[in-house]
């Protein structure tokens, strides 16, 4: 098994992008990752890409083909595959480009991530999401994906004390990192009274405890650290790759307030590059809902558990603090169109190692870690990311 | 009408009326009528009203699972399920196929769903004594049950309401033997509805003397010539009860007190459930019934046609474990009173829009 | 129109028809033909059961927006539920106000309307709960 390292970076801006379909910002991202590794097309082995479900947004399945063509690659004839996971798509996206390089099947990989979320009316995009879940046995009996998410929190709240106010702070927090970000959907701030004054979702989830529909793409090169040095001279090494799952219904889990497969995968992550918690000074992670990261932050071993809520009142998740969590922003500022956040969190990690983060540079940031979720925590991807 | 040597009867029954319920008042508020004289002309205080999730079938199932859980009988042993109503869900696909399922009683039994206004229930009783009775079926099971619909603004919408009743009929354990059953039917068009209506439609004043008293006092008067009975050999009757009025009218004119109906007469609190009317009105009797008691119950479905039935308590309704499900008075306390624009919203009076997919 | 879908889970949507593992003995909702723990050590040993239908509220939230189907009941409650026999499900609580729902509750199993395929497509049912009394 040979290292792996990210050459280039690209992202689109996050939003709604009512002048672009999906096949321009498919291929915009990664027009600006292989731009930015200084690579020609030829020299590119596979494509991957992360997308939820191109099939229901915009009734186009076989996004690798989609991609690969549109993209040029399709001439060259390039192994092209669609990855799914639900909202970890393109986390998963970035391990199978990450497996396909360390095993020594492919030198060069493009990973992309892309999702069109505004070609459907909001209730739509709402049943579409709702199929990361059970649809079977959650779905149909009126939980939405927010009211999910919401339960966890109750429950949260109701055995550790966790308090409203300190779940509406994940996203103060995140709208104060993503006011530093130009390619955010929401570059303003939010006040806590206007998190807890927002229009009940689920309760006591409002509008804004919810990441929004976007559209956007993110892409990434991924390189043999081995071929690295002929394309940058700041490759960023992938020190781990590591995937967990859990059940389907959150009614299944052991316990409701932890997604055991953030534990699994982030154990297995901080196992592979040898290092601790402690030693992670930047990280994204998958705050769709606001109780999601209180979850992350305890479950990946940063907190104890059920100390998340007061860990983020206390300022200590935000840039400066003692681990900046989300500096892009999160899913809730900087938006989640679904396929392309796993991506869009390792594109972060890397301007952050870089030191390119201008406004929200993470002073003196050298190992990060991205944590993507597919549905209530049943697909966890975590990432570690080191500059050599 | 019964066959000779063959005792049927009663051994297990359910009821179920929802929980929301509407004034006539409210509903003269909206109407521009006076509430408040309604309520007194009908001597109706309230109505049930379903919530949008139940439906017929849904209150058959809740007042047939009520009746399962009184007696330790096997499903499978259920051999016809017959369900009476005026607002089946379906046009086709019987409500009785779905109560079936709902309590474990498929696959070896007939089904079939029954229309007679607000007699169906009924009818089904007489269909299921006729089976057990013949050695078809060890029990029979037979619903009443409507979310009966009237017409905004109609006098008829401060009565039509919600709920059902099941019984179990069979020949060993009875809790009450049905001594007797007699019907009288004939063709008067006092109230139907045409396929593909919405509301039913009715002849106003026609239908009190030559419909409803004409029918149920014939038949009353032809089950207790067959009896040879009169009223004050009953302990309870129970009247098909469109209003809180006629069925007062009518056992007066059959002989019988007002004490003799108090127990059955809901429709003051209820409202018309139509074909739930007689059946929820026996089950309330029943809650309440001594061994020995006597019954006196006579249906009546627009279109036209009166069931009757003289029912004797048995002292096995002593052993029979009537608190394992709710009462029907336990059910007419449950209840949550609701305006004029929930109740619309509830009964899809209100236009939605069509879902652009 | 997925009515086969649903028509499969009848005897689990009406009845809380669930299994039991002849290994493990644990109970498992909805019914699997394997063990998740035992896995296959548990083939052919699904032992067919049904849940009492009673059970305790274990977490809860008002929804207040939901696909079109449930416009006319928005807002409503979905809780999990604790069932006594140690598994949990998803459902609605109904017939209560929603400010009366609170973790540990008691309630008891129902059967109402889930949805339906439209003005001319079948109807689906399955469990609900209300307060036990």
């Amino acid at each position: 098994m040979r290292d792996v390292a990210v050459i280039g970076i690209g992202d689109t801006k996050f939003g709604e992008l009512w002048d672009c379909s999906f096949r321009e910002i498919g291929i915009q991202a990664g027009l600006m990752a292989v731009g930015d590794a200084g690579l020609s097309g030829d020299e590119i082995d596979a494509l991957y890409v992360g997308n939820m479900s191109g099939g229901r947004y915009i009734e186009q399945e076989h996004i690798g083909c989609v991609i690969a063509d549109y993209s040029g690659m399709a001439r060259n004839h390039i192994a092209a595959t669609r990855v799914e996971a639900a909202g970890a798509s393109g986390g998963l996206a970035i391990r199978q480009g990450y497996m396909a390089i360390a095993s020594g099947l492919h030198d060069i990989v493009v990973v992309g991530g892309a999702e069109k979320m505004t070609d459907v009316p909001d209730q739509m995009s709402m049943a579409i999401q709702a199929s990361a879940e059970d649809q079977q046995w959650e779905a149909i009996f009126g939980a939405t994906f927010t009211s999910l998410h919401a339960m966890i929190a109750r429950r949260h709240m109701h055995e550790y004390g966790t308090t409203r106010e300190q779940i509406a702070q994940v996203a103060v927090k995140n709208h104060k990192h993503g006011a530093l970000n130009p390619k955010a959907q929401f570059q303003r701030e939010i006040s806590l009274e206007a998190v807890l004054r927002s229009p009940p979702v689920a309760e006591p989830l409002g509008v804004f405890d919810c990441a929004p529909n976007s559209d956007g793409a993110a892409a990434v090169v991924l390189c043999a650290v081995e071929k690295a040095k002929k394309y940058t001279d700041s490759p960023i090494k992938i020190t781990a790759s590591a995937q967990a799952s859990d059940t389907l219904a959150l009614h299944h889990r052991v316990d409701i307030c932890t997604f055991d497969a953030n534990k699994i995968a982030a154990t297995k992550a901080f196992k592979q590059a040898k290092i601790k918690p402690k030693d992670i000074d930047v990280a994204e992670m998958h705050d769709n809902f606001t109780i999601s990261e209180i979850l992350a932050i305890e479950d990946m071993g940063f907190f104890k558990k059920g100390e998340g809520g007061k860990a983020t009142e206390e300022g200590q998740t935000v840039i400066g603090g003692k681990l900046a969590v989300n500096t892009s922003g999160g899913l809730k500022a900087r938006g989640d169109p679904i396929g392309a956040t796993g991506v869009a969190q390792i594109v972060e990690i890397v301007t952050q190692l870089r030191g390119e983060a201008g406004r929200r540079q993470v002073k003196g940031a050298e190992v990060g870690l991205a944590h993507n979720v597919g549905g209530v925590g049943g697909t966890v991807v975590v990432h570690i990311l080191e500059a050599i | 009408m019964r066959g000779e040597n063959v005792e049927v009867g009663i051994v297990s029954y359910g009821a179920y009326v929802p929980r929301y319920r509407i004034t006539p008042q409210e509903i003269g508020r909206v109407w521009g009528t006076d509430g408040e004289m309604m309520s007194r002309g009908l001597l109706i205080f309230s109505k049930s009203v379903p919530s949008p999730d139940e439906d017929t079938i849904t209150i058959s199932i809740e007042a047939a699972r009520n009746m399962m859980k009184r007696v330790s009988v096997n499903p499978c042993d259920i051999g016809a399920i017959f369900v009476g109503s005026e607002s089946h869900p379906y046009a086709v696909k019987p409500t009785g196929t779905i109560v079936a399922e709902a309590i474990e009683a498929a696959p070896n039994l007939t089904v079939a769903d029954f229309e007679f206004a607000c007699k169906a229930g009924t009818a089904a009783i007489q269909t299921c004594m006729g089976m057990v009775g013949a050695g078809m079926i060890k029990y029979g099971v037979a619903i009443g049950s409507d979310t009966a619909q009237g017409a905004p603004g109609d006098p008829l919408e401060y009565a039509a309401s919600a709920g059902g009743a099941a019984f179990l009929i069979g020949s060993k354990k009875m809790i009450a033997k049905i001594n007797q059953t007699f019907s009288y039917t004939t063709d008067t068009p006092d109230f139907w509805r045409r396929e593909g209506q919405p509301y039913p439609s009715h002849g106003g004043r026609f239908t009190g003397e030559p419909a409803y008293f004409k029918h149920v006092a014939n038949c009353g008067r032809g089950l207790m010539e067959l009896m040879k009975s009169k009223a004050d050999d009953y302990d309870y009757a129970v009247f098909h009860q469109p209003n809180g009025k006629f069925p007062v009218r009518v056992a007066k004119q059959l002989g019988f007190t007002e004490d003799q109906i108090e127990t059955g007469l809901l429709t003051p609190f209820i409202g018309n459930t139509y074909s739930g009317s007689v059946p929820i009105g026996l089950a309330a009797i029943l809650d309440v019934a001594k061994p020995g008691e006597r019954i006196f119950a006579v249906s009546y479905g627009s279109g036209a046609g009166s069931d009757g039935f003289d029912i004797t308590v048995r002292p096995e309704i002593q052993q029979f474990r009537r608190d394992a499900a709710p009462t029907v008075r336990q059910y007419v306390e449950n209840k949550k009173f609701i305006d004029y624009a929930t109740y619309a919203k509830f009964k899809g009076k209100i236009l939605l829009a069509e879902m652009v997919s | 129109m997925p009515t086969a879908r649903f028509w499969r889970e009848n005897p689990s949507r009406y009845n809380l028809r669930a299994c039991r593992c002849g290994v493990c003995g644990k109970v498992i909702f909805p019914p699997r033909s394997i063990c998740p723990t035992c896995r296959r050590r548990s083939v052919g040993k699904m032992e067919d059961i049904k849940l009492r239908g009673d059970g305790e509220v274990y977490s809860f939230s008002v929804v207040h927006d939901a696909p079109s189907q449930f416009d006319m009941i928005k807002p409503y409650v979905i809780a999990i539920i604790k069932m006594d026999e140690g598994v949990m499900l998803t459902s609605q609580v109904v017939d209560c106000d929603p400010a009366e729902v609170k973790i540990g509750m008691k309630v008891r199993s129902t059967i109402r309307k889930l949805g339906e395929d439209g003005a001319a497509g079948v109807i689906y049912y399955g469990y609900k709960f209300i307060p036990a009394q």
